[in-house]
């Protein structure tokens, strides 16, 4: 029996039943739980691995379900979405074993592993999604499944940090949904297909094309938090750590900014939008972001607000990547999907790390946590020269790539950005490292727990920072090796320009 | 007499007897009855489905003098959502009504309406059709004051008069054709049917009085206040079953009986008075203070989104685009059957465990109850149109072909309705999260629960991906 077709929704489902399981079981059965989840994450990796094995070698998978002629939900894998399943993959079984840690004697865990559970299956759906309305599909179900999570505190603070969010994210959903539907109208079924599929129509719909381009925009920049459409993501900052690093490193943002990249490639075609002249609308919307997200980061003292609007900024250079034509550039947006995603999602724990251990929120309270927490602030450390640009971390691999793309394009204004982005990053991030290393502790942290006798923390907080450190650091060293981010990216790029 | 047909309209019949003749079996012959009714729906249903168009002539008496059923695709997806609502609906009333003296009262009149909404769907001709539109209010009505309260009283005194009048209004368009025609029976007067005076005032007799009894904008006054007061199993028949009734018959007139009658600028004001019903009902329940009041008001706006698809159906080129509109429209009632259903049920139980449903003050009773907070938030997902339910693959048809077909407003309609639906479910779940402490575990009262649960989950998760199973059974026995 082939089993190949069901392997995509077997992927959606590794972690969406679990996820459902979870919802029943009782608040008590904490072993039930924590078993349910790692099964599910363990399960899903092994899919995974089977998966990039196959489509490496060429295999075809895709699970299809007909709704109506013309109407079919479609999950296949083809080299972009692996790069995106394998990513959300590694870092929610991270994630978890991170969360389980966190959360440990607080309230409401089944709901909040249920939701957990389900957003990543959103995430992954997206990821494998083959046509244009199953992304949406699967792009609507992960905003409902993240609301519960913003708003999982309870406080006025939460909920109204989820009502933002859901404020923006529904709006942008309908924008989204009537582009979609529009473009179907046009041209019919609009499977994902590399080098585009719009090239060819008709020159009188060009008009239109460029219209549903912009509602397409709207509705995926909102999640990929796009200046103006970012409002919502310093205020969501209020849900749990975990939470953050899934909603920043994996699932909403990186979904938005990943739509960004199928709608240009897959759908539009890159040479096609380029001819529009839609890339350069991109492209300058990208650059305000990357410049604005970085110079608010700079004033924000909440250390996870500062996270946040560095996440503003740094997922736009994905974007910035997709508005450059040519391959390069397109393997340093690509690749960035993945790097930002290791290093935002390591000074996330960090932060968490912090805020549990020390009590410590606040960038001017972290005088000397690099004494108390040497091994948290290292990994902080990574994560941050990564974002900077500093080799041999991960981030470096990404600016470098964006840089000679925009050269061999003739974009040197890209470069101009790169640069004072890399700037302001260094600018909002080393005052943080200087003050955790070389300021002395205070006398007493904010609010200390002891969590472990031997270690600095409790040591399912400690891991998942260092290993996410050390795979940042891996990523940026051995980008040269066979199936590194880079190299799968460089697949991608090829593959998109035919070549 | 072996036959679907006849059987799915006598069995709740025989068992409204059963339970007035024996009033302290009333639960147990009751539970009974609507097991093997809707054992019998599916049947008709599946029967339908294979291929086979369904019709008998009750006693032998054939057209035109006897009473006809059939049953085509249309109606057996109706059948079938409409008995599957009402086995939850009364599995939930065994809890709901307890053993107390309500208990006896709600069986009679509950299988007197499930008789009358079967006998709706099945009827083949025109003045059948008006016994059980009478059958249908009468029973509503007096279903709907079982609360016994002032209000409720009130509510359904009016809910009775406007509906007498609809169907007055409606049979005095039944008589017209009567005379012109001398028969009856669906498919003859069809047949028959010429433009011309005659058939225009019968249109819009009829068509107007289903329009006073499926409660389109704005002849809704009557649906708020009657729905918000019933108890809450009863509420929940109203709002996906009894409207869904009125409305399956104005389809059938628009798209059977007066198929060549009809004209655009007809189905234009149609499909504008349910754009009014889609941003005035979204509106007021957004409004609401209760949440009873709010999902009564969904409705209203809910019932205005099937209005939508007529001046689409009505501009459509026979064929591949009118099945679609059709399955769409079809996909959307159906979802919003099983959702609304499940969200008064968990309305109920809000409702019975705090003692009121006043929105404002739900928080915690939110958090006690973690199923009836799922079964809203799944149903929310329903009303909304988010995916992967019905709602939202009928309304990507519905902006699709809206925009294809050159009338691109109805999509605005549709879209601004979205999200003045999510802003009001989430009004509501936004009550659930807050710092009470953490439910011990997920269901607290099953046999209250379990029903509305699967309602709502079958509505938000398992219409919508059934689309082609109910595509073929559209296109089945026609």
């Amino acid at each position: 029996m082939n089993l190949d077709p069901y392997l995509p929704l077997a992927i959606v489902l590794s972690s969406a039943l679990p996820g459902v399981l979870i919802f029943l079981l009782g608040e008590e059965s904490h072993w039930r739980r924590t078993l349910l989840n790692m099964f599910g994450a363990l399960l899903k990796i092994v899919l995974v691995g089977w998966m990039i094995w196959g489509v490496f070698h060429g295999h075809v998978y895709e699970s299809r379900l007909t709704l109506m002629p013309g109407l079919e939900l479609v999950l296949s894998a083809d080299a972009l979405s692996v790069l995106f399943v394998a990513l959300s993959t590694v870092l929610w079984l991270v994630t978890t074993i991170y969360a389980i840690g966190y959360l440990e004697h607080s309230p409401n865990r089944s709901r909040f592993f249920g939701f957990f559970s389900l957003c990543v299956s959103a995430t992954v759906g997206i990821a494998l999604a083959g046509n244009l309305m199953t992304f949406v599909v699967f792009y609507e179900i992960l905003t409902l499944a993240t609301y519960p999570l913003v708003a999982h505190r309870g406080t006025p603070d939460a909920d109204h940090g989820a009502k933002v969010y859901l404020a923006y994210t529904m709006s942008g959903g309908v924008l989204l949904f009537v582009g979609a539907v529009w473009l179907q109208t046009l041209v019919g079924q609009l499977a994902f297909t590399q080098g585009g599929l719009l090239g060819a129509a008709p020159e009188a719909l060009h008009g239109q094309f460029i219209v549903i381009f912009f509602l397409l925009l709207a509705g995926l920049g909102v999640k990929a938090a796009l200046v103006p459409l970012h409002g919502w993501l310093p205020q969501a900052m209020v849900a749990p750590a975990p939470v953050s690093a899934l909603l920043h490193a994996v699932a909403v943002v990186k979904a938005g900014a990943f739509g960004i990249v199928r709608v240009v490639y897959d759908v539009y075609g890159v040479e096609f939008a380029h001819d529009l002249g839609l890339l350069t609308v991109l492209g300058v919307l990208a650059a305000t972001t990357i410049i604005y997200g970085s110079i608010k980061a700079l004033s924000q003292d909440g250390l996870k607000k500062r996270l946040a609007y560095s996440t503003v900024s740094q997922v736009s250079y994905i974007a910035l990547g997709a508005s450059v034509l040519g391959p390069i550039a397109t393997i340093g947006g690509l690749v960035h999907l993945v790097h930002q995603g290791i290093m935002k999602i390591t000074l996330f724990f960090c932060a968490g790390n912090y805020a549990e251990t020390l009590g410590v929120h606040k960038v001017s309270e972290m005088n000397g946590v690099g004494q108390r927490m040497p091994w948290t602030t290292l990994a902080f450390t990574v994560g941050a020269l990564g974002m900077i640009g500093i080799p041999p971390v991960a981030g470096f691999v990404t600016k470098w790539y964006l840089g000679l793309g925009a050269a061999s394009a003739g974009a040197y204004w890209v470069i101009g950005v790169l640069l004072v982005s890399s700037l302001l990053n260094a600018a909002y991030f080393l005052p943080i490292l200087y003050r955790a290393w070389f300021r002395p502790p205070p006398e007493h942290w904010p609010k200390e727990h002891v969590l472990s006798k031997r270690l600095e923390t409790a040591p399912s907080l400690l891991w998942p920072p260092v290993v996410t450190a050390l795979l940042a650091v891996v990523a940026g060293l051995l980008a040269a090796a066979p199936f590194s981010p880079l190299e799968w990216a460089t697949l991608i790029a090829e593959r998109e320009y035919g070549r | 007499m072996l036959d679907p047909l006849a059987l799915a309209v006598a069995l709740p019949l025989l068992g409204a007897l059963l339970v007035t003749m024996l009033p302290g079996w009333s639960r147990t012959l009751g539970m009974l009855t609507a097991l093997a009714t809707t054992g019998v729906a599916l049947w008709l249903t599946v029967t339908v489905w294979s291929g086979e168009g369904l019709r008998s002539d009750l006693g032998g008496w054939g057209v035109p003098l006897g009473i006809g059923l059939r049953a085509d695709g249309l109606a057996a997806a109706l059948v079938a959502m409409a008995n599957l609502v009402a086995l939850a609906i009364s599995i939930n009333a065994t809890g709901y009504f307890g053993a107390a003296e309500s208990s006896r009262k709600f069986w009679p009149l509950w299988l007197l309406l499930w008789t009358a909404l079967n006998g709706l769907f099945l009827a083949a001709d025109l003045f059948n059709l008006y016994v059980m539109l009478e059958l249908l209010g009468l029973s509503a009505a007096a279903l709907g004051a079982l609360t016994g309260t002032r209000e409720a009283a009130e509510a359904n005194l009016r809910y009775l008069l406007v509906g007498l009048l609809g169907s007055m209004t409606y049979l005095l368009g039944v008589a017209l054709l009567y005379t012109a025609y001398g028969v009856l029976d669906l498919e003859l007067v069809a047949e028959a049917l010429t433009p011309g005076p005659v058939a225009w005032s019968a249109l819009a007799l009829m068509v107007g009085g289903l329009l006073l009894k499926s409660a389109l904008f704005p002849l809704h006054f009557w649906l708020p206040p009657a729905h918000a007061n019933a108890p809450a199993p009863v509420s929940a028949a109203l709002s996906a079953l009894v409207v869904k009734a009125a409305i399956y018959l104005v389809l059938r007139l628009w798209l059977d009986l007066f198929d060549g009658i009809v004209t655009l600028p007809a189905a234009m004001l149609l499909g504008l008075l349910g754009a009014g019903a889609v941003l005035w009902g979204s509106w007021r329940a957004l409004r609401a203070e209760r949440l009873k009041l709010l999902a009564a008001y969904s409705t209203v706006a809910q019932i205005g989104y099937l209005f939508l698809f007529l001046p689409l159906l009505t501009a459509a080129p026979d064929g591949d685009t009118r099945e679609r509109l059709l399955t769409a429209l079809v996909l959307l009632a159906l979802t919003h059957g099983f959702a609304k259903a499940g969200f008064f049920l968990a309305a109920g139980l809000v409702q019975k465990s705090t003692g009121h449903d006043r929105i404002r003050e739900l928080g915690g009773a939110a958090q006690s109850l973690p199923a009836a907070t799922f079964t809203i938030g799944l149903a929310g997902v329903a009303l909304i149109g988010l995916p992967p339910s019905g709602t939202f693959f009928a309304k990507w048809i519905l902006v699709g072909q809206a925009i294809a077909l050159g009338q691109w407003w109805w999509a605005l309609v549709a879209m601004a309705g979205t999200l003045l639906a999510a802003a009001y479910v989430f009004r509501v779940l936004a009550r659930a999260f807050n710092r009470e402490p953490t439910p011990k575990c997920f269901l607290t009262d099953p046999r209250t629960e379990i029903p509305a649960l699967l309602l709502a989950a079958l509505s938000a998760l398992g219409v919508g991906l059934a689309a082609q199973p109910i595509a073929v059974l559209l296109g089945a026995g026609v």
